[in-house]
């Protein structure tokens, strides 16, 4: 396939204190492509974007569009000269309407009353439909994602950037997606499509362009390479599936019964009747899309959000009226997705952020006094035994990587010897060598006798460590069944499948 | 071209350098300040930072400035556990005229009985006046979300009309011959706070001022609650999630900073000031927001900023009366020095960089 280039990127390095994010990289994008840009967490597939996009300058390296020298000093620049970017973390306003945000993008916005035709027209015409009166607030994540979309298409791009779109969309909703993205390639529009899920790039780019540690380690056609091949070139090693052994199931530790609760987040989701049972030895897996209860659910379930106090029984003891630290003298321990700032306090040292929750299953304190040598003896014990990569127990938690973070986070939650072990995204944002880690170490627990809850947006992880599967939707949790025998297809639907998006193709809206 | 990184670990070293910095910065920009109102800026300087410690009449002004840094240290450090939890109580000065009222009162009410019981009860009084005062912002914070800000200040000037009543009013000495003002304790000894070593300037609110130092810094450092209060200000959803109820904080911070605020007003009064008078209070409720924040709101560091800060008010009175210099440039100068300090910290989590255009 011979296309005319479109973008040409020859030897980009760009440095940070300590890290090179990205050297000499060199790729290009013909017009109409759709290109990969593939590799894990950290490996500097952000960066390079972000410099695509004019938010960063590139220290070496040259750039060209369509044969012209491009150096984007902001990202109106680069708008204007027709690249576009939808980012993986919505920058929309909640409280403002669909085309109230997308006009606080532009430039010169036209009246309101145009702008709303507009956005109508051309989500028609793309097979996303949007009403342009609809409140940010109220819409799921897959249509917030079409509001970002659909300002980018507004100023009619020819390079539109897209980083990790499918993290917060259903199956069927990729399926949507990917139409979309298809006609746009086919009207000339190249995508770059960030992402480290294989098979979506299997199915969906022209080309890949595969990223480690900064370094461009291969390019491929995905559609003739096997999704194995691309892991390996990812991650740079083989990789060994988390080993699972057969547990007999005990008495049951977590017990929710009819648990509804008002969300304290603004525009947050409230959970509706939630019920399930976790045993001894058990791992639940609780997938979903973003938005759709699981923060609400962390919550109730680690004390920060109370409740009725028999919604939530710990060993058979009622604990929904209790506060985090009484859970944990209860037996369980929880571990939030959001680790800068909620899981952890990222100007603290990893010492103060190991006394964080560990205070009270491991005595931690005398009479409220703190035992500063038995913390920093804590600290030391997660960070040799979950292997975090840190010059000490004095730095910072912010001065961490994200995935070295949740490993400390995560092993110090486990380390408590909990009964009952709750878990909000256990790898969002870790390399895959990490992630194994961190899978391996929670079976390890329940193995042991604890009973898991894994809320996670990541299939394939709970499918890999789940023994029971629910899907929580709009607040609501699906009754839990076995993993065994389950398909992506059955999941779609329990997650809701389109969300009514599915008729933007077959008919008008 | 200048621009500010973050840095990966907050700067040990700029940490304890900014107050330094910060000092060096506001006598630097201060002395020219006085040089345009055609001062001569090495004098004023020295008269403010040199004199009061070497000078001629140090031998009675080394003794004002415990004095002086007595209350500014019990505010600041009261101030500072709530500041470290993003708790801003803005009106120590109204706690302090409050818990001075409510002292005062105890022990004008029993005047002239003589009992060993009498100054502890005001001291408890005091206490008392200064934390009520701080749990109105306090308690409207937690029940209706009002910011404690606005509250806790604007009770500071309801606090002052409630001052000039009790002077002219409820507490006037009924042998003042009309003059407003209370009795004055020094005649009243068994309410009085006097001056325990002659010559030293210090007296139980000094005493207490050293004592509430080391309590605060077990605390802050050894005890789970003062890891709760920083984990409240740095990262507020993480001190949920550890356990910290932050309504329980609020109350907790409020009642402590309004309740030594008010201590060390019920000291003032009874000991330096003597007397309940229209314009007993000096502003130290304010001043003690500099000294807090100067001394990094460490208590040791508070100590040490409060000793300083009364050097710039004794220096600064001497300045006044021996150059000629208004009070406001005075107020001026301590205002630079908090201006300083908070401009400079950002060099403890940023470094410049610089960057030439283009290039770069």
């Amino acid at each position: 396939m011979t296309r005319e280039t479109l973008l040409n990127i020859r030897g980009i390095s760009k440095s940070y204190p300590g890290v090179k994010a990205n050297e000499d990289v060199s790729f290009s994008i013909g017009v109409g492509e759709v290109h990969a840009l593939l590799g894990e967490n950290g490996a500097g597939k952000s960066t390079l974007v972000k410099m695509i996009y004019g938010l960063v300058k590139p220290d070496e390296g040259s750039m060209e569009l369509r044969g012209k020298s491009y150096a984007p000093a902001e990202p109106s620049e680069a708008r204007g000269l027709g690249v576009a970017m939808v980012f993986q973390h919505f920058s929309l306003f909640e409280a403002l309407n669909v085309a109230e945000n997308v006009a606080l993008g532009m430039e010169n916005p036209p009246p309101m009353r145009e702008l709303a035709a507009r956005i109508r027209a051309v989500s028609e015409e793309y097979g996303l439909p949007l009403d342009p009166a609809r409140m940010v607030g109220d819409l799921s994540a897959g249509e917030r994602q079409r509001v970002e979309i659909i300002r980018c298409l507004l100023q009619d791009p020819k390079l539109l950037i897209m980083d990790e779109p499918t993290s917060v969309l259903t199956p069927q909703e990729v399926e949507i997606l990917f139409k979309t993205l298809r006609q746009l390639s086919a009207e000339g529009t190249a995508i770059l499509y960030i992402s480290h899920k294989l098979e979506e790039i299997r199915a969906l780019c022209d080309g890949a362009t595969i990223l480690r540690r900064g370094k461009v380690v291969g390019t491929c056609v995905p559609r003739e390479t096997t999704a194995r091949e691309m892991a390996e070139l990812m991650v740079g090693a083989t990789l060994t599936p988390p080993e699972r052994r057969a547990t007999a199931k005990g008495e049951v530790v977590l017990g929710v019964t009819d648990l509804s609760a008002a969300s304290p987040i603004p525009f947050g989701t409230s959970l509706k009747n939630i019920a399930f049972t976790v045993a001894r030895g058990e791992v639940l897996g609780i997938a979903g899309v973003a938005g759709n209860g699981q923060d609400e659910l962390l919550l109730a379930l680690s004390g920060e959000l109370r409740t009725g106090a028999d919604r939530i029984r710990i060993n058979g003891h009622a604990a929904g009226d209790l506060g985090p630290s009484e859970r944990r003298k209860a037996g369980l321990v929880a571990a939030p997705e959001d680790r800068y700032g909620h899981g952890a306090a990222p100007d603290m040292s990893l010492v103060e952020n190991a006394l964080l929750t560990g205070a009270i299953r491991r005595n931690l304190t005398r009479n409220g006094f703190i035992d500063w040598a038995a913390t920093r003896a804590f600290a030391d014990e997660i960070i040799q035994t979950y292997d975090v990569r840190t010059p000490g127990n004095h730095v910072a938690a912010r001065a961490l990587s994200g995935g070295n973070l949740q490993k400390f986070l995560i092993g110090r939650e486990l380390d408590q010897s909990p009964q009952v072990i709750v878990i909000n995204q256990p790898t969002w944002g870790v390399d895959a060598a990490a992630a194994a880690a961190i899978r391996q170490a929670i079976l390890n627990r329940a193995a042991e006798g604890a009973g898991v809850v894994v809320i996670s947006q990541d299939l394939d992880e709970l499918l890999e460590i789940a023994d029971n599967f629910a899907v929580l939707n709009e607040g609501r949790l699906t009754r839990p069944r076995t993993v065994e025998g389950l398909t992506i297809d059955e999941i779609g639907l329990m997650m809701g499948g389109a969300h009514g998006m599915e008729v933007a193709h077959h008919a008008e809206a | 071209m200048l621009r500010l990184e973050k840095r990966p670990n907050p700067s040990k070293f700029w940490q304890y350098g900014t107050p330094v910095v910060a000092v060096a910065l506001t006598m630097i920009v201060g002395g020219i300040l006085f040089a345009f109102m055609g001062k001569n800026p090495v004098e004023v300087i020295r008269t403010i930072f040199w004199d009061p410690i070497f000078g001629e009449f140090a031998f009675y002004l080394r003794g004002q400035l415990l004095v002086k840094a007595g209350p500014l240290i019990l505010i600041a450090i009261g101030l500072s556990l709530g500041f470290r939890a993003g708790i801003w109580n803005i009106g120590a000065e109204g706690q302090y005229i409050m818990g001075a009222i409510c002292g005062a009162a105890v022990g004008l009410a029993v005047y002239p009985t003589e009992s060993r019981l009498i100054f502890p009860a005001m001291v408890i009084a005091g206490a008392l006046g200064g934390w009520a005062w701080a749990m109105i912002p306090a308690i409207l914070k937690t029940r209706f979300n009002t910011n404690e800000i606005l509250v806790s200040l604007m009770l500071v000037y309801v606090a002052q009309t409630i001052l000039a009543k009790a002077s002219t009013g409820f507490l006037k000495n009924p042998e003042g011959m009309g003059f407003p003002g209370s009795r004055n304790f020094s005649s009243f000894p068994a309410a009085a706070n006097p001056e325990l070593i002659a010559g030293t300037g210090i007296h139980w609110g000094v005493i207490a001022a050293f004592l509430v130092a080391i309590v605060g810094w077990v605390i802050l450092s050894r005890h789970i609650i003062g890891f709760q209060i920083k984990l409240s200000g740095q990262a507020p959803r993480a001190a949920r999630f550890h356990g910290v109820n932050p309504s329980r904080l609020v109350v907790l911070c409020m009642g402590v900073s309004g309740g030594l605020a008010g201590l060390a007003g019920l000291f003032e009064v009874t000991g330096p000031a003597g007397q309940i008078s229209i314009d007993f209070n000096v502003g130290y409720g304010f001043t003690a927001i500099i000294v807090a924040f100067l001394g990094r709101l460490n208590p040791i560091g508070i100590v040490f900023a409060g000793i300083l800060m009364a050097l710039t008010y004794v220096g600064g009175e001497m300045a006044a009366t021996n150059l000629g210099l208004p009070a406001a440039a005075i107020q001026v100068f301590q205002g630079m020095l908090l201006f300083f300090l908070l401009g400079v910290d950002v060099l403890t989590n940023f470094r410049i960089r610089t960057a030439i255009l283009g290039v770069k």
